[in-house]
């Protein structure tokens, strides 16, 4: 086997079955300190060792079992040097696993540790990253414009408060489960935000790696609650926003709009399979979740070849049905794109105007009031908002392209 | 584990006065069910006298640590398996005292 297979396969090997190797570790030593570390140390161990002893078999086990020897090692080795017995605090399950099939898996269990709703949300983030994920302190300080030293300490502290304040390593209960998802779902949606909508001026406005891990980690918690409809609702979200890359971007480095983009370039295969997961939760005839009414969205987005194909009526339906359930002014800002379409640039203006006192510092607010007075030939009023949104946006293709539209008014 | 489960209250918005009878009802059911190791409301922290004797002489002050908008009202200590048992009954609580609820664990062992 050559060098590049071997590498290869332990890339393979650190994707498939570390979140496996860290969660059956943290469920038998009940301590995410000793799980994280014992695994890191193992696939330290395949590098090392597959070249020469060949990849095993099955890599899973062997790393499982590597990992396991490495966390013995440690507790023996604490242990002597604490001269006691050092008592695993965290606490796991200790009922026999209930034959539920795919719902009992450490792996969800760790998912729902790391998203645990006492944690602050940029911890549960990087803890879900690092832990779930397979993410490296610097990878992800990178993806979050953090210094490696606050990414460490956050991950520390998220973990000594699990250990402190006895964060469960089990599936919550019944009736905490909805919320419990909820949380798994927003930190998830979050890190897929970031990586489609980078911030910051030294980061690809673009971030493949980190929109990839989102729909990876969603795809496992789709695999293992294959019932719950906002689980599928925001896999299929991802997958058609990200069907959209490939046009996101134009060569000169400007965020292309989707009444822009060159539809050519989509990814049918995403966006096939996201219709399919929209058209699953449609035939479940069951009231649609936030994400799903997302997906269906931007299922009618992807349904249009041009952009004067697109359905706005059924645009505008969905997002009624948004707002009854979720009455943000976010969500009235993107109603109101639909309106424009509908009912013309002025009735969504005043639609628009009236988020002002909610979303006067958020950039898309001031960008979408910019390009309704521009289609009303309000040059001075548009190049106001321009400016305003320009100031505020954090993505340097979305900075770009505001600044080629304000440049163009007449 | 045990808890420090504090009650806070907040001068500027006060929880209403008459929530007594609905928190003993849910002490005794803390009682019932195993939850209960203490409970107490404190007096007012106009109350509260600080004493520092870490220096060569006791200084004696009146008044609370820190004068806050916000103050502890009330403690329980509770037993509960896990923090998310604890938090359910949190949740609960905040609602019976009509107040902020703050879990904290005690040190283990």
């Amino acid at each position: 086997m050559s060098v590049i297979d071997v590498r290869e396969a332990v890339t393979r090997a650190h994707r498939e079955e570390w979140a496996r190797v860290v969660a059956a570790l943290a469920r038998r030593f009940g301590d995410l300190d000793i799980a994280e570390d014992a695994a890191a140390e193992a696939f330290a161990t395949a590098v090392e060792r597959w070249p020469t002893d060949g990849v095993p078999p099955n890599p899973g086990a062997w790393l499982t079992t590597t990992a396991n020897h490495k966390a013995i090692d440690r507790i023996r080795r604490e242990n002597k040097r604490d001269d006691k017995h050092k008592e695993a605090q965290m606490v796991y399950d200790d009922d026999p696993p209930e034959p539920l099939g795919a719902i009992d898996d450490d792996r969800l269990r760790l998912l729902f540790t790391c998203c645990h709703p006492a944690l602050a949300m940029e911890a549960r983030v990087a803890l879900t990253l690092r832990m779930v994920g397979g993410l490296t302190v610097p990878e992800i300080a990178r993806a979050f414009l953090a210094t490696e030293s606050a990414i460490g300490q956050r991950i520390t502290r998220a973990k000594a408060k699990i250990k402190a304040t006895r964060i469960p390593y089990r599936m919550p209960s019944t009736e905490d489960l909805p919320v419990r998802v909820t949380g798994v779902l927003a930190v998830l949606f979050l890190v897929f935000n970031e990586g489609y909508l980078a911030t910051g001026p030294d980061t690809d406005p673009v971030r493949h790696d980190l929109t990839a891990e989102a729909i990876r980690l969603t795809r496992l918690i789709r695999a293992l609650l294959p019932d719950d409809g906002e689980v599928t609702g925001l896999l299929a979200l991802m997958l058609l926003i990200d069907a959209r890359r490939p046009a996101r971007v134009s060569a000169g480095g400007e965020l292309v709009a989707l009444d822009e983009q060159d539809r050519g370039v989509w990814n049918t295969e995403l966006i096939a399979e996201g219709h399919r997961l929209v058209r699953e939760r449609l035939a479940a005839g069951v009231a649609p979740g936030r994400y799903q009414i997302l997906a269906a969205i931007n299922a009618v987005h992807t349904s249009a070849r041009d952009i004067r194909d697109t359905d706005w009526s059924q645009i505008l339906a969905l997002y009624n049905q948004l707002v009854r359930i979720d009455p943000s002014p976010v969500v009235a800002l993107n109603r109101a794109v639909a309106v424009a379409e509908l009912d013309g640039p002025e009735v969504a203006l005043a639609a628009v105007d009236r988020l002002e006192g909610a979303l006067a510092g958020y950039h898309a607010y001031h960008a979408t009031r910019a390009d309704l007075l521009r289609r009303l030939r309000r040059s001075q009023d548009s190049r106001a908002a321009y400016d305003k949104a320009i100031e505020l946006a954090g993505n340097t293709a979305e900075t770009a392209s505001l600044t080629r539209r304000r440049n163009q008014l007449g | 584990m045990q808890y420090l489960v504090s009650v806070i209250d907040d001068k500027s918005n006060p929880g209403s006065t008459d929530r007594q009878p609905a928190i003993s009802a849910f002490n005794e059911r803390l009682i019932a069910e195993g939850y209960w190791v203490f409970a107490g409301g404190l007096a007012d922290t106009d109350a509260a006298t600080v004493i520092d004797n870490r220096g060569e002489q006791v200084i004696v002050s009146d008044g609370p640590f820190v004068e806050s908008k916000e103050y502890l009202a009330g403690v329980w200590v509770w037993e509960a398996p896990d923090l998310d048992v604890a938090l359910r009954l949190a949740t609960e609580a905040s609602k019976v005292c009509d107040r902020k609820i703050e879990v904290r664990p005690f040190l283990a062992g």
